[in-house]
C-alpha cells in the first residue's frame, strides 16, 4: 500500500512536500531543529515511546474516541449517512492533546525542561499546559494580547494548570505574532526549551511530526468504519486552520482513491470581503514561520491577519501538505462564512445534543451543504474535532444574547 | 543614507521590512512596521539604492531581509532588477544553506554575493556546510538571541571567531547587540567588520515625531553616531564597520 507512489511517503528526506514544506529558519535554529528531528525519528520507532504513547492515549486522553452514527442529523438532510468522529470527547476537549502528549514525550527524551508554545484561542495552549502539569515540565504560552482579552475563560485554565502566559504585543498582536515571539524566545533559550508547535506547520520535522500523532484519528475512523460499515467511507469532511485535525484524519485514507476528501476553510464574513482566514482558497504560496504553504499576502509578500469567528481557524497560513494535497488535487478545499458556521453550531445542539466548537461547525456547514444532494447509501465521516464550551460567549454575542 | 560613507561607514546593510521578522528583537520589528505603514516595498527599496548609487558607486550596499517578499516578488526577477539598482550581495535572514540554493544560485549568476550567517549553534559538523558557498564575507550571529537584545561577551565571540576562520578564509562580520563604539572596537579586533543595526534604528527612532516624520536633528544624530563607531573600529583596527 505505501509504494512509491503513495501520498503517505511525503515529505521527503528535507521534509519538502512538492515545493512546500522544508526548513526556512535563520541558522540560530537550524541546529535545534535538526536535533528535534533526529529525536522524533529515533522515537517514532522506538517500541517504548509508542507503548509509551499509547499508554497515555488510552488512560490519560480517552482513546479511542467513538466514531457516532448522528442520525437525527442524517434523517434531518435527508441524504448522506452522517458519522462524528468523536475527538471533541478527549480530555481537555480538542484533538490538540495528541499531539501535545506525543510532542512533550519527545521534549522529555531529549532532555529538556521547559516548553514554549503559542495559542491563539487557547487551545493548544490550554492542551500544552495540561501536559506540562502532566509530566512536571516548566511552561510558557505566547499569546497575543488581543487574543488574551477575548478568551479570558482559557488564559485562567492555562494559570490553574502552571503554565505562564506571556502577552504579545508585537505586531498585530494575533496567532502569527505568538508565533514569532516563541520562535525568538527559542532563539534565545536554546539549551534547555522545547517549542511545541500546536498545529502542521512550522518548520520540518513539525508538519510531519504533528501529523502522525493526529493520525491516530484516521487510523481509529478507519477502523471503527471498516466495522460498522464493512467498507470504507465514501468522503471525509474536517475542518482546516493549520489543518491538524484534517491531516490527522485524511492521512490514514490518502492511498484510498475512492475515498473523496473535503477540507473546509473559514470564509470569515466572506472571501470578497477580505476577512476570513481561507488561505488555500484565496491565498497565494509564500514563506512564513520556516515552510513554504499557501499564505494571506498582499502583492508585496507581507502578511495579512486573518479573520473567523473560530479564533482556532484564525492564522494566516496551512500546513504545508495540504498546500501540496490541494495542488495535486487529492483533497478539494472548500470555505464557509461565520454566519453558516453559526447556524451549523446551533443545528447540532438541537439536533445531537452536541454542542460542537466553532471550528468543526464550519465542517458541519460544508456538510449540511453537501448531504441533502447525496444517496442514502453515502458514508460520510465528520471530524467533530472540539467541544463547543469554549465559545458559548462567542456564540451567545454574535446571536445578541448577553450572558 | 548617503550621508553614511562620508560618516565613516564601509558598507551599508538595508533592510527590506516584512511584516514577520523572526529573527529581529522590538526595535528593528517595530521600525519594519514603521517602514510597511508607510508604505515601503521591494520595489521602494530597490529604487532608494538606486538612488544612493548616483552619487555612490563604491560603498558596498547589501540588502538583509527575509525571504517572502523576494519569492513573492520573483527571484529572477528579484535578483535582476536588485543587480541593476547596484546592490552587492543580500542576506536573507530565513534562508539557511539547505534552502539557499533557489535564491543563491540566481543571485551569483548575476554577480551578487550571498551571504550566509553563522550562530553559536552552528557546531563543528555544520560549519562546513554553511561555509560551503559563503561568499562576500561570513555573517557571525554573535548571540544566541534575537538582534539588538544583549551583547555577546568578548571570550566568546573570539572563540567563535577562531573557529569560523578554521572553516574560511572569507572575512567575517561580526554582528546582533554591539551598541557602542566600544564595542565596535572590540568585535572589529576580533573580526574584521562590526555590524551596527539596532542602535542605529533606535536612534531614528528617537528622532522621530508622534506621525513618525522625521524632526531636526536626525540626519545629524546619525551621521554622529557612524562616525564613533566607524572611529572606534579604525582605533580597533582590522577593517571596516558596517551600517
Amino acid at each position: 500500500m505505501e509504494g512509491t507512489n503513495s501520498l503517505r511517503n511525503d515529505p521527503d528526506q528535507r521534509g519538502h512536500f512538492g515545493i512546500y514544506g522544508g526548513r526556512f529558519v535563520a541558522e540560530t535554529l537550524m541546529p535545534l531543529i535538526l536535533s528535534v528531528e533526529q529525536a522524533y525519528d529515533a522515537a517514532r520507532v522506538d517500541p517504548a515511546f509508542i507503548a509509551e504513547f499509547d499508554y497515555y492515549m488510552k488512560d490519560y486522553v480517552g482513546r479511542p474516541s467513538p466514531l457516532y452514527l448522528a442520525q437525527r442529523l442524517t434523517e434531518y438532510f435527508g441524504g448522506a449517512k452522517i458519522y462524528f468522529k468523536r475527538d471533541e470527547l478527549n480530555h481537555t476537549g480538542a484533538h490538540k492533546i495528541n499531539n501535545t502528549l506525543g510532542q512533550a514525550l519527545i521534549a522529555r527524551r531529549m532532555g529538556k525542561t521547559r516548553i514554549i508554545a503559542e495559542t491563539g484561542a487557547g487551545q493548544h495552549g490550554v492542551a500544552t499546559a495540561t501536559v506540562c502539569a502532566l509530566f512536571g515540565l516548566r511552561c510558557e504560552v505566547y499569546m497575543g494580547a488581543t487574543d488574551i482579552e477575548r478568551q479570558s475563560p482559557n488564559v485562567f485554565r492555562m494559570k490553574l494548570l502552571g503554565a505562564t502566559v506571556r502577552p504579545v504585543t508585537s505586531g498585530t498582536g494575533t496567532l502569527k505574532d505568538a508565533m514569532n515571539e516563541a520562535l525568538r524566545d527559542w532563539v534565545a533559550n536554546v539549551d534547555d526549551t522545547y517549542y511545541l508547535i500546536g498545529t502542521v506547520a512550522g518548520p520540518h520535522p513539525y508538519p510531519a511530526m504533528v501529523r502522525d500523532f493526529q493520525a491516530v484519528i484516521g487510523q481509529e475512523a478507519r477502523e471503527q468504519i471498516l466495522a460498522a460499515e464493512g467498507r470504507l467511507p465514501d468522503t471525509l469532511v474536517a475542518c482546516i486552520g493549520g489543518g491538524s485535525n484534517a491531516m490527522g484524519l485524511f492521512h490514514p485514507f490518502l492511498d484510498d482513491a475512492a475515498v473523496r476528501m473535503v477540507g473546509v476553510e473559514a470564509a470569515g464574513r466572506g472571501i470578497d470581503t477580505g476577512a476570513h482566514c481561507a488561505s488555500l482558497t484565496a491565498g497565494q504560496p509564500g514563506v512564513l514561520h520556516g515552510n513554504r504553504t499557501y499564505l494571506l499576502q498582499d502583492d508585496d509578500g507581507q502578511i495579512f491577519d486573518g479573520h473567523s469567528i473560530a479564533a482556532g481557524l484564525d492564522y494566516p497560513g496551512v500546513g504545508p501538505e495540504h498546500a501540496h494535497l490541494r495542488d495535486c488535487g487529492r483533497v478539494d478545499y472548500v470555505s464557509v462564512t461565520d454566519d453558516e458556521a453559526l447556524a451549523a453550531f446551533q443545528l447540532c445542539a438541537k439536533l445531537e445534543g452536541i454542542i460542537p466548537a466553532l471550528e468543526p461547525a464550519h465542517a458541519l456547514a460544508h456538510v449540511a451543504r453537501i448531504a441533502p444532494q447525496l444517496p442514502a447509501d453515502h458514508v460520510l465521516v465528520m471530524n467533530m474535532c472540539g467541544r463547543g464550551d469554549k465559545d458559548v460567549f462567542t456564540v451567545g454575542h454574535h446571536l445578541g444574547i448577553k450572558l | 543614507m548617503a550621508a553614511l560613507p562620508g560618516a565613516g561607514a564601509d558598507l551599508i546593510e538595508l533592510g527590506m521590512p516584512f511584516t514577520d521578522p523572526m529573527a529581529d528583537g522590538p526595535a528593528i520589528q517595530a521600525s519594519s512596521l514603521r517602514a510597511l505603514r508607510a508604505g515601503q516595498t521591494v520595489r521602494r527599496t530597490l529604487a532608494m539604492v538606486s538612488e544612493f548609487r548616483r552619487s555612490d558607486d563604491q560603498t558596498p550596499v547589501i540588502l538583509m531581509g527575509y525571504y517572502n517578499p523576494v519569492y513573492v516578488y520573483g527571484v529572477e526577477a528579484f535578483v535582476a532588477d536588485a543587480r541593476r539598482a547596484g546592490v552587492d550581495g543580500l542576506i536573507i535572514v530565513d534562508l539557511p544553506p539547505e534552502e539557499a540554493d533557489e535564491l543563491r544560485l540566481p543571485a551569483e549568476a548575476v554577480g551578487l554575493d550571498f551571504i550566509f550567517l553563522i550562530a553559536p549553534t552552528t557546531d563543528a559538523t555544520r560549519m562546513p556546510t554553511v561555509v560551503a558557498h559563503a561568499r562576500g564575507f561570513v555573517y557571525h550571529v554573535s548571540i544566541a538571541g534575537v538582534t539588538g537584545t544583549r551583547s555577546a561577551s568578548l571570550d566568546d565571540v573570539e572563540r567563535s571567531v577562531a573557529r569560523i576562520r578554521t572553516a574560511t578564509d572569507l572575512p567575517i562580520a561580526v554582528g546582533f547587540g554591539i551598541t557602542t563604539p566600544e564595542q565596535a572596537a572590540a568585535m572589529a579586533r576580533i573580526g574584521d567588520a562590526a555590524v551596527v543595526g539596532t542602535a542605529l534604528v533606535k536612534r531614528v527612532a528617537e528622532h522621530l515625531d508622534a506621525a513618525n516624520q522625521p524632526m531636526a536633528g536626525l540626519v545629524d544624530a546619525i551621521t554622529t553616531f557612524v562616525a564613533q563607531l566607524a572611529q572606534g573600529v579604525r582605533a580597533g583596527s582590522r577593517r571596516e564597520s558596517a551600517a
